[in-house]
């Protein structure tokens, strides 16, 4: 380290693998738990899923779990960024049912080309959440219950702009062209052999850029490894869809969407006061960040991300009715955005818990319809795991506190 | 000094009534460059007016502020932070979840050419400041939530050295500390004025106080009683500055007298 010379107190980093390794074991047992029980928890979903039944793990029914996941993925993203703030949004299940209803009245029945449509979806879900966080931001009212007015008040706008008949059906080819393209195998492999090579190409050269500036590096092995994992995912995963129809254009998508949300948190000023609005807001405050534009700015994305969701799910299902973004949309892009690691508490979590935990929650949905199971049982296990990583968060930051590092 | 030999921040026959609470009543206060001015006084003295009098918060009703030598208007705490005057205040204002470098930068994070944080020349600068102000931490990289008190303390400090300013106002800066850590936060008050800063500390603790103040400037009830020189006094004469007893006396009679 080369701040100062090191009171032997303090715990720092030793050089080296070993050193890496050691300090991750340490942040484990003190309660810095990260990705990992989610990672084990889906693991071990899959496991008893593929003992059930080994129909669960083939490419077939892995290629409809990813497009299954894409919807609640998505609106789960903003989710997670209304949790970074210490707040939440009951209304994206809402909003993405009224959006994608906007979307589907405009494309079939007013006759907008289907891409035209699809973008006044994203505005009109921009706008909800626009008018959502001024109401929370102007009026000081709690997100919880603006939003749960929103939830109210949207699920009544989509019976209205739905009409008299309660559904739409979509023949655009735009729209159900983005769940309905796959990549052929060839262009997947090569999809995944970029995005590889840009990831490692990314990191070396912020590493060359902290040795020119004289900073430390993290040891050379441990990139190494965390490439290899990251390629091993990627290729598996492009192996397994190759394998059936294709790498689906929606999950590209969704996961662009990923990649791209978890830049703007850890690596725009932007996504750095989300973060500090969501750790100490009076601190923001004092330091000269406008806490209510980031609140209103974040609401907003919430929202357009919901109506991205909704599109997605439209797409899917080639139609928009009455039922589009039903209750368990909300609950379940909730429980994905707390199952994947994004603490209740505000400021802490990352893009990535959106995909991580919405694994979780479509795996045990699919596993179970696999299986037979009815919705009862369904319903009772996806609260069950949701109260499970419920207790992980706040067990883990009993830990982080105990050990200094709330 | 500033160049015609006044003291770098000046305030004089400063009065302020917050409705019927007179708070602070013409009271004169200086602090000079290089040098650590304490301020001291009994819950309610009127410690708090006055610093946030010269931080901007709040506004004098009467009385002169004056800085290098120039009358000055602040009314705000923008036009304190532009003459250089940085407050530290006693709720440190840290972001737990945040490591150092992100909470030094807090609110002024600087960009590189594609709009993205550059972290590599926050890190560099956060490294060349605490290693200027000799603090002690882990790492730069470590979360605020992992550090001591003293630590703690010592990066809300250093975030205020970043604006580079000429004054510093540590609002108790080291009540809640152990021993350590106190030595810690002593020993980088003494490299803030070596750095040539006028530092105000607020303290409740004379033994702090008398190890690292020049001057020692006493309130009691709104009025400023007394400006002494740390190392020509005794612990016993503040005492009776803030107490308003006689250096020497009894302890006060607690006899109930006639009035």
């Amino acid at each position: 380290m080369t701040v100062s010379d090191l009171d032997p107190r303090l715990v720092a980093e030793q050089p080296g693998l070993a050193g890496a390794w050691a300090s991750f074991r340490r942040r484990l047992r003190q309660g810095e738990l990260g990705t990992l029980p989610v990672i084990v928890g889906i693991a071990v979903i899959w496991l008893i899923f593929w003992v059930a039944n080994d129909r669960f793990l083939t490419p077939a029914n892995l290629t409809n779990l990813f497009l299954q996941l894409v919807a609640t993925g998505t609106i789960a993203i903003g989710v997670v960024l209304v949790l970074l703030l210490a707040e939440i949004d009951l209304s994206v299940g809402a909003v993405s049912g009224v959006t994608a209803a906007v979307m589907a009245v405009l494309n079939v029945k007013e006759g907008w080309p289907g891409w035209l449509a699809i973008l006044a979806g994203l505005a009109a879900g921009a706008l909800i959440g626009a008018l959502q966080g001024f109401w929370v931001t102007r009026f000081r009212i709690p997100a919880f219950v603006v939003t749960l007015a929103g939830f109210l008040a949207w699920t009544g706008a989509l019976l209205l702009v739905l009409g008299e008949t309660g559904t739409v059906n979509l023949t655009d080819s735009t729209i159900t062209g983005l769940t309905g393209t796959f990549f052929v195998p060839l262009d997947a492999w090569l999809l995944a052999v970029v995005v590889i090579a840009a990831y490692a190409g990314a990191k070396l050269w912020e590493r060359r850029k902290r040795t020119a500036a004289g900073l430390p590096v993290p040891p050379m092995q441990q990139l190494a490894i965390r490439l290899v994992v990251i390629a091993v995912a990627m290729l598996v995963t492009a192996a397994v869809l190759a394998a059936d129809r294709g790498l689906p254009l929606a999950v590209v998508l969704f996961i662009a969407v990923v990649v791209l949300v978890d830049l703007l948190i850890k690596r725009t000023r932007f996504g750095r006061h989300v973060l500090a609005v969501g750790g100490n807001a009076e601190a923001a405050r004092r330091a000269g960040i406008q806490v209510d534009n980031v609140r209103l700015v974040v609401f907003t994305l919430a929202s357009t991300l919901a109506a991205a969701g909704g599109i997605m799910a439209a797409s899917r299902l080639f139609a928009v009715n009455q039922s589009s973004g039903a209750a368990d949309t909300t609950l379940n892009a909730i429980a994905a955005a707390v199952i994947g690691g994004t603490s209740l508490f505000g400021g802490r979590g990352s893009a990535y818990s959106a995909l991580l935990g919405g694994l979780v929650i479509i795996s045990i949905q699919n596993g179970m319809n696999l299986l037979g199971v009815a919705s009862s049982t369904r319903f009772i296990v996806t609260g069950l795991v949701l109260l499970l990583a419920a207790t992980v968060d706040a067990l883990s930051r009993r830990g982080r506190q105990a050990h200094g590092r709330a | 000094m500033a160049a015609n030999g006044a003291p770098l921040l000046e305030l004089r026959g400063v009065s302020k009534r917050f409705g019927a609470v007179q708070a602070l009543t013409d009271v004169d206060f200086a602090a000079e460059a290089g040098k650590v001015t304490a301020l001291v006084g009994d819950n309610g003295a009127g410690k708090s007016t006055l610093i946030k009098t010269i931080a901007g918060i709040n506004q004098m009703d009467e009385g002169e502020y004056r800085f290098d030598g120039q009358p000055v208007q602040v009314n705000s705490p923008q036009s304190a932070t532009g003459l250089g005057i940085a407050t530290v205040y006693q709720d440190l204002a840290l972001c737990d979840n945040l490591d150092v470098v992100a909470n030094l930068y807090l609110g002024r994070e600087e960009l590189s050419g594609s709009r993205t944080l550059n972290e590599t020349s926050m890190e560099q600068e956060a490294t060349r400041v605490l290693k200027r102000l000799a603090v002690r931490l882990p790492s730069v990289r470590i979360q605020v939530a992992s550090l001591s008190g003293g630590q703690r303390q010592s990066v809300a400090i250093a975030r205020s050295m970043l604006g580079e300013p000429k004054v510093v106002l540590l609002d108790e800066p080291t009540a809640a500390l152990g021993v350590a850590q106190t030595a810690q936060v002593i020993e980088l008050i003494r490299t803030l004025r070596e750095h040539g800063l006028a530092v105000v500390v607020i303290s409740h603790n004379l033994a702090d106080v008398f190890q690292v103040a020049d001057t020692i400037v006493v309130l009691r009830l709104g009025r400023q009683v007394g400006i002494l020189d740390a190392k020509q006094t005794e612990t016993d004469e503040v005492v009776a500055a803030i107490t308003g007893a006689k250096a020497g006396d009894e302890p006060q009679s607690m006899e109930v007298t006639d009035q």
